[in-house]
């Protein structure tokens, strides 16, 4: 049946997937399909960098305008991944470079971008519109001063969360005069001083801008400046948010009254309480809210996000507690997702009254409540049962007590009950991230219930190896697994090998995954590689029993890498194993 | 958690762990002998409430402390930075500013005790202030051997030894310093 259509016919109909998960069952349905699909793929989105290699990239798909890639592990946010593991982006845009002149979209998420390989983008790509570089690193202000002067068509550049050597806080007056296209900038993760007056330059000849996204160091004195010239924003982040005396306050609040478009709000670097009525004018409007940074008390908190009646996304810090907490569960009734930050994560008994009890009002009062990143102190079963019980529309649900191994405060148990609520009534579960004291028994309810779970980080948790085996033999949607610290070694790991083919990546930092295990692995899949991260000096001497550091295992049609720095092997991968040259 | 039947029944159709053990060197591969000794972490009790402890029997393979724990709690490293900047700034405002002289030096100087987080940073920021040599401390000898030595006024009027007590009941306490000759500490010494 699949000949009878003609190719063009396929391609008009492939043009409605847009997602690349239908775009893969696609490809795969027959040979011809497989072809007809490659040669009209034009947004390519590759979850693990090592997974395939830039030629495979550009032999399967010939006219590719954006470009997704990922590197280095989750816990690489974490520090847990040492500096020099990999991940660097060079060779992509080199290759890509070489096939791709139409490019018009690159994002990046954990990659190490250097100064070359941005120049790279900037005069390789003369029609990037979009440049969005999450956590990555490696580059500097240089690199960023190449992209502006040269890259004409740009609408977005967005540097999230990234860490960037900041050489000059003049490469924003790199991009031309005439440049006006800008739609989207996001700039919050420089710590220095960019240069103020060509960022107003930029904006007052950017009427497109939508997105505008400061530093901690833009006084908020200059934000009704800004405001002023770009009345039209949607999202809009704050500088350092206080300032001597009140003088500034009324042209920012009137600034900010005219932002008619206005959604978005975030920064909020060191607030003066008394500077938070300036944006009450657009609380009614926002959709989304990031107080993260506001180290200010509940009912200033409190305050603003009463206003805030059709919020959708809340990111805030502790310091809302819990009575912050039913306020937004009685005013905002639309809220879906909801993400509270410790304050101070390192303190052991900080005195936050922010307990349980705020999760699950919110639970209780947003009634469309899906994705929830909780960091807290103490936690119950009952309050997991609860919360399990009003939202089991729950999706993403990643809980964390800051001491490890906490029990139930109440009842001084396992809080296994509880999260097994959570798997067992929240059908559509597809993240989970678990804390505090756990058996073995809660990944026996994991691998029962959770079958739309695709991504699960465990730490500190379980007991022997059958807690892994039920993950990796119950959760049948499982793509990316991390581990850290918990008592799992070899057998489960080997009796499951093949499952750890159909998931993109599985981490195992702190565990008991011997060498011998990670040997054995590598050698019997030979389309996993089996990376063993490990720092120790003499490794060579370290007997096969042992348990390494961390262990790093994703599929690829690549086999080895050649970047590997000495503390990365893959194993298995020929007689003695493969060892960095160097 | 019947660990009896988990292994062998469940893993039965896979040869490849019959090539495996765990267990170090000598060792008779019990897992709980691995365990121990590599994650240094106890198994988890309920009277343990919500404290972790290290093992007693720590190997060669001794895992950071409790403290220390790397990438624990999972907050990105610029959100740590943001609340601590933040205090550093809100204390600057207070400071801590003590007099401090040195003996034979003409004018007095002020220093900023909040600056240091430890004995060794001040006697290193006293070193560099004062062009002298200060040297280390010992509880038993004090700072015999250099040519200088930094004691301070402390809350009831009395002069103190820098180094003896611990470094925050130093600071709460410490109303001036004063670096004398050793050749005049001597005295000091011999009173503790």
């Amino acid at each position: 049946m699949t000949q009878s259509f003609p190719e063009e016919v396929l391609e008009h109909v492939f043009s409605f997937l847009t997602s690349h998960t239908d775009r893969n069952a696609v490809s795969l349905v027959s040979k011809s399909w497989y072809d007809t699909e490659r040669w009209c793929r034009d947004h390519v989105f590759i979850g693990n960098c090592y997974a395939v290699n830039p030629r495979v990239l550009t032999r399967r798909f010939k006219e590719v305008k954006a470009v997704e890639l990922k590197g280095k592990p989750h816990f690489a946010d974490f520090n847990l991944v040492p500096e020099g593991w990999g991940g660097c982006v060079d060779p992509w845009i080199v290759e890509m470079g070489r096939v791709y002149s139409g490019l018009e979209e690159i994002r990046l998420k954990r990659m190490e971008v250097t100064d070359e390989g941005l120049e790279m983008v900037a005069k390789g790509f003369g029609k990037l519109k979009v440049l969005v570089l999450a956590s990555c690193d490696g580059f500097s202000t240089d690199g960023l001063a190449a992209v502006a002067a040269n890259c004409r068509n740009l609408r977005v550049l967005d540097l999230r969360e990234c860490e960037v050597e900041e050489l000059s806080c003049h490469w924003l007056s790199h991009f031309p005069d005439s440049f006006t296209l800008l739609e989207s900038l996001n700039i919050a993760c420089l710590s220095s001083e960019v240069s103020f007056s060509a960022l107003e330059r930029l904006v007052s000849r950017s009427p497109n801008l939508k997105t505008l996204k400061l530093n901690r160091t833009v006084p908020l004195e200059k934000l009704s400046t800004l405001l002023q010239r770009a009345p039209q924003l949607v999202e809009f982040g704050t500088g350092a948010y206080s300032a001597e005396g009140l003088d500034a306050y009324s042209s920012l609040a009137e600034a900010f009254s005219g932002c008619k478009k206005l959604k978005s709000l975030s920064g909020f670097w060191d607030v003066i309480p008394a500077y938070l009525p300036a944006v009450y004018s657009v609380c009614s409007q926002l959709t989304s809210l990031n107080l993260s940074y506001a180290t200010t008390q509940s009912p200033d908190l409190s305050k603003i996000i009463s206003h805030c009646h059709n919020l959708q996304r809340l990111v805030v810090l502790d310091y809302i507690e819990d009575t912050g907490l039913e306020t937004v569960a009685t005013s905002c009734k639309d809220l879906k997702e909801l993400v509270v930050f410790p304050s101070d994560p390192y303190v052991a008994d900080a005195n936050v009254p922010l307990t349980e009890q705020g999760l699950v009002s919110v639970s209780q009062g947003c009634t469309k409540l899906h994705s929830v990143l909780y960091f807290c102190r103490q936690m119950s079963n009952s309050a997991l049962v609860s919360i399990s019980k009003n939202r089991p529309n729950i999706t993403c649900f990643r809980l964390c007590i800051l001491e490890p191994r906490s029990p139930d405060y109440l009842t001084l148990e396992p809080l296994d009950t509880g999260f097994g609520s959570i798997v067992e009534n929240c059908k559509q579960l597809t993240r989970l991230s678990m804390s505090g004291l756990l058996t073995d028994r809660v990944f026996e309810y994991i691998g029962k219930h959770a079958k739309k779970l695709d991504m699960l980080s465990i730490a500190f948790a379980g007991d022997t190896d059958l807690g892994l085996h039920y993950i990796l033999s119950g959760c049948d949607s499982l793509r990316k697994l991390e581990i850290r610290d918990c008592p799992f070694g070899d057998k489960a790991l080997l009796a499951n090998a093949s499952k750890l083919e159909t998931m993109r990546s599985l981490w195992m930092s702190s565990c008991f995954v011997s060498f011998g295990a990670c040997k054995l692995l590598g050698q019997k899949m030979p389309r996993l590689n089996v990376e063993v991260i490990d720092e120790r000096e003499n490794l060579n001497s370290i007997p096969e029993n042992v348990p390494v550091e961390k262990v790093y295992i994703y599929r690829t049609v690549c086999g080895q890498r050649f970047d590997m720095p000495d503390f990365v092997r893959i194993m298995g991968k020929d007689k003695a194993d493969v060892y960095n040259l160097s | 958690m019947d660990q009896t039947r988990s292994t062998l029944d469940l893993f039965n159709n896979v040869d490849l762990t019959t090539e495996l053990r765990l267990g170090l060197p000598g060792s008779d591969g019990k897992p709980e002998n691995v365990k121990s000794s590599l994650s240094g972490n106890k198994r988890t009790s309920s009277e343990m409430g919500s404290s972790s402890c290290t093992d007693e029997n720590e190997s060669r393979y001794s895992p950071p402390t409790k403290e220390q724990v790397v990438g624990w709690p999972p907050v990105r490293s610029y959100r740590k930075n943001i609340l601590q900047v933040k205090k550093t700034e809100s204390e600057m405002g207070s400071g801590m500013y003590v007099k401090v002289s040195m003996d034979g030096a003409p004018y007095l100087r002020k220093l900023d005790l909040k600056m240091y987080q430890s004995y060794e940073e001040l006697i290193k920021g006293l070193q560099v202030m004062f062009k002298c040599v200060i040297g280390l401390y010992s509880e038993r000898e004090g700072y015999n051997g250099s040519q200088h030595v930094p004691t301070y006024e402390d809350k009831d009027g009395d002069w103190m030894l820098v180094g003896d007590v611990p470094w925050e009941m130093f600071i709460s306490s410490c109303k001036r310093l004063r670096i004398m000759k050793s050749c005049e500490a001597r005295g000091l010494g011999e009173f503790v």
